[in-house]
């Protein structure tokens, strides 16, 4: 692709900030390795050997008779029974005495029978978020070998739900900053392009819009429907717009004046043409400068929301949900300490790259 | 009329004929808005060719006119014809081939975000003219033309001098070959030794594409320099017009005369220029009765504050004054 000589511009000074390209690339690979979370945090295995044949337990459903085993619904394959049925080609011993079944396998028969070998491939980390570990303690566990980061009070990997909790936060922010983003620069570009009766109007609508407590209206709406995703999504654009509307709209009031914009229109070029290619990429500093604020706010606000039960679903991987049950369980203070890092590394490494970004675009900043 | 029977019509570029502008001006909340007449029944003639000097202080109507012709403003009476033919016949991007404007300010007409190339290109891109492929041949000639190099190409407008900037803007004018070119104030942003350099480049460019210019100044050495007939305005008005030597040489009304003293001399020895103009710039939602220069005439007479002058024939061009009127002449006396 034949990138413009301004867009080469931008990245080539966007490079120049280590800083921020740094950040960008850690960013990328924190987010790019939450993104293959069921490969990375599962108890699925990712890949089963069984009689010879290979199954894939993430992205296909087994039923445990498929391995030789009683029930029809999905193969657990944390159970000891079905990993014993799996590793021994689906002895019917497995069932009544798995351990002592498994410990004959090392000498590859089993009460002088010749078995198919059978194995299991794990991912890095064997537990998903909502895993519930049979941990044989009480359920705040420290971190150990099995739980690199503990566990917490429902006995669930914290790695795992971190991992999770990640690409949960960072996919919501995406939604809400985007949905937000794009509705307030059109409507402050509209507004302030416009000025006038226009420009009364929605700002006073505005005034009023901002001054509902959305708190409440999300406290309410979580009362009557059930919180999903998508609902929390929507919610939060619907009171999250006009954070952009007021910069865009007064970078707009003034380009409207400007010559280039008057130039513009001699031409003969439309009020939307205008808007959108001339006014609009000028208010991009502007809005690329609030952006990290927006970011790092949905971030905040979500966790918040889970933090006080009144956002997602507490049996989602939630790093509100995870900062809650650090308050509930001081004694088991890598909970803390967990949430603390994860947002901490994610918020800085968010505002570095879009100070980069916001520098980079910033056409009377120039570097070498 | 005789200035118009000179002209046949198809060498009249543009004519403006009894046109009006009013902007409702808000006086606060509840009280009602006034009116502000920034053009009071224009008539003018731009014939192809020629460059009309438009002179007159701040806030005498100077840009609202050229609002209007580029068609970005509505008159609000009159009417406007660009090559005897009716203004409102066309969409404006009809009016943009034809007319095209270079603005004041350098710094403020090229849009910071776009390269060269794209600012010149804009008008052809808005026009589909021509193939993309050609488009760059294009942008190398007209940089040629405005005497700009080559490697400017991809530059962004700011990092250019006001003078290159002011020469991109020509450029992007001239791309589209409009016959009329509307100079408002183009030089008056720029330092002293750029600004012969544009006024050289907008004469050159004139001779060679056959351009019509209307200049609009406040610099009246920059107009007598280039210009081949002149309209002073005053508060919305045309006070006075006509070809630029007569007026230079023997200004007819007051205000002209006022005006064209106050040209500031190159010689040291001279003493800053005493102007014959009394108080200050009326304020223009609440002109002055009868000939609104009255206030800051010298010569005004009791007639004067109570009736509007119309313009009288004072061969070459015409006048808008009691004083060359021959019939108040007698009233008068």
């Amino acid at each position: 692709m034949q990138l413009s000589p301004l867009a080469r511009r931008r990245l080539t000074s966007f490079r120049a900030n280590s800083r921020a390209f740094w950040s960008l690339i850690l960013f990328c690979i924190l987010f790019g390795f939450s993104l293959l979370a069921e490969f990375v945090a599962n108890d699925k295995p990712l890949i089963v050997n069984y009689r010879g044949d290979f199954y894939f337990p993430i992205v296909q459903f087994y039923p445990e008779t498929a391995f030789g085993g009683d029930f029809r619904t999905e193969a657990i394959y944390r159970d000891i029974e079905v990993q014993c049925l799996i590793q021994s080609g689906g002895l019917v011993s497995c069932l009544d005495d798995p351990e002592s079944t498994l410990d004959g396998l090392a000498d590859g028969n089993v009460n002088g029978q010749e078995i198919e070998r059978g194995w299991l491939l794990w991912p890095l980390i064997p537990y998903a978020y909502d895993t519930v570990n049979d941990l044989g303690r009480s359920a705040p566990s420290p971190p150990d070998k099995n739980h690199w980061l503990g566990t917490d009070d429902t006995a669930r990997d914290v790695l795992a739900r971190v991992i999770y909790g990640f690409r949960l936060s960072v996919n919501f922010t995406i939604v809400v900053t985007l949905a937000t983003s794009m509705i307030g620069v059109a409507a402050g570009v509209v507004q302030g392009f416009f000025g006038g009766a226009i420009d009364l109007f929605f700002q006073r609508l505005i005034e009023l819009w901002g001054s509902t407590p959305s708190l409440y209206i999300i406290i309410i709406v979580a009362a009557i429907w059930q919180m999903d995703f998508w609902l929390l999504a929507g919610l939060m654009t619907l009171f999250g717009w006009t954070a952009l509307v007021g910069v865009v709209r007064a970078e707009s009031l003034r380009a409207r004046n400007l010559e280039y914009i008057r130039a513009a229109r001699a031409l003969g070029l439309s009020s939307i043409a205008i808007m959108f290619r001339h006014v609009l990429p000028n208010a991009m500093v502007a809005t690329l400068t609030l952006l990290p604020f927006i970011i790092t706010g949905v971030i905040g606000s979500l966790a918040a929301l889970d933090y006080l039960g009144f956002g997602l679903p507490s049996s989602g991987p939630s790093l509100g949900e995870l900062t809650l049950q650090a308050k509930r369980n001081l004694q088991a203070p890598w909970l803390g300490f967990t949430a603390f890092f994860t947002f901490a590394v994610m918020l800085s490494l968010l505002v570095f790259i879009f100070e980069g970004v916001r520098d980079a675009f910033d056409p009377r900043k120039s570097f070498k | 009329m005789g200035d118009r029977m000179m002209a046949e019509p198809q060498d009249i570029a543009l004519e403006l004929s009894g046109v009006s502008k009013t902007y409702q001006i808000s006086q606060g909340l509840f009280a009602a808005s006034k009116p502000l007449r920034a053009l009071d029944n224009i008539s003018l003639q731009l014939r192809r060719g020629e460059v009309l000097g438009l002179v007159g202080e701040s806030g005498c109507g100077k840009s609202t006119l050229a609002k209007v012709l580029l068609g970005l403003e509505k008159p609000t009476r009159g009417d406007v014809r660009i090559f005897d033919q009716p203004f409102g016949s066309h969409d404006r991007k009809w009016i943009a081939r034809r007319i095209q404007p270079i603005f004041q300010d350098p710094y403020s007409s090229l849009n910071p975000r776009k390269s060269v190339r794209e600012i010149i290109t804009l008008p052809l891109r808005v026009h589909s003219v021509g193939k993309t492929s050609g488009w760059n041949d294009g942008v190398s000639r007209m940089l040629d033309l405005v005497g700009l190099p080559q490697r400017l190409i991809d530059a962004n407008p700011s990092q250019m001098s006001g003078g290159q900037r002011q020469r991109v803007a020509i450029a992007r004018a001239l791309i589209m070959r409009p016959e009329v070119v509307i100079c408002d104030e183009p030089t008056s942003a720029l330092d002293v030794s750029v600004q012969s350099q544009i006024l050289n480049l907008l004469m050159d460019l004139r001779d060679e594409l056959g351009l019509t210019y209307l200049f609009i100044s406040h610099n009246l050495a920059v107009v007598e320099h280039i210009a081949s007939r002149v309209a002073v305005m005053y508060l919305g008005r045309v006070v006075e017009q006509g070809p630029a030597a007569r007026i230079f040489e023997t200004p007819k009304h007051p205000y002209a005369v006022a005006l064209l003293d106050s040209i500031l001399t190159p010689d040291p020895s001279m003493d800053v220029p005493d102007v014959d103009l009394d108080g200050n710039f009326p304020n223009p939602v609440d002109p002055p009765s009868g000939c609104t220069f009255h206030p800051r005439c010298a010569s005004a007479t009791s007639l004067c504050s109570r009736l509007r002058p119309e313009p009288v024939q004072q061969a070459p061009g015409f006048v808008t004054c009691h004083l060359h009127d021959p019939n108040q002449q007698k009233d008068m006396a």
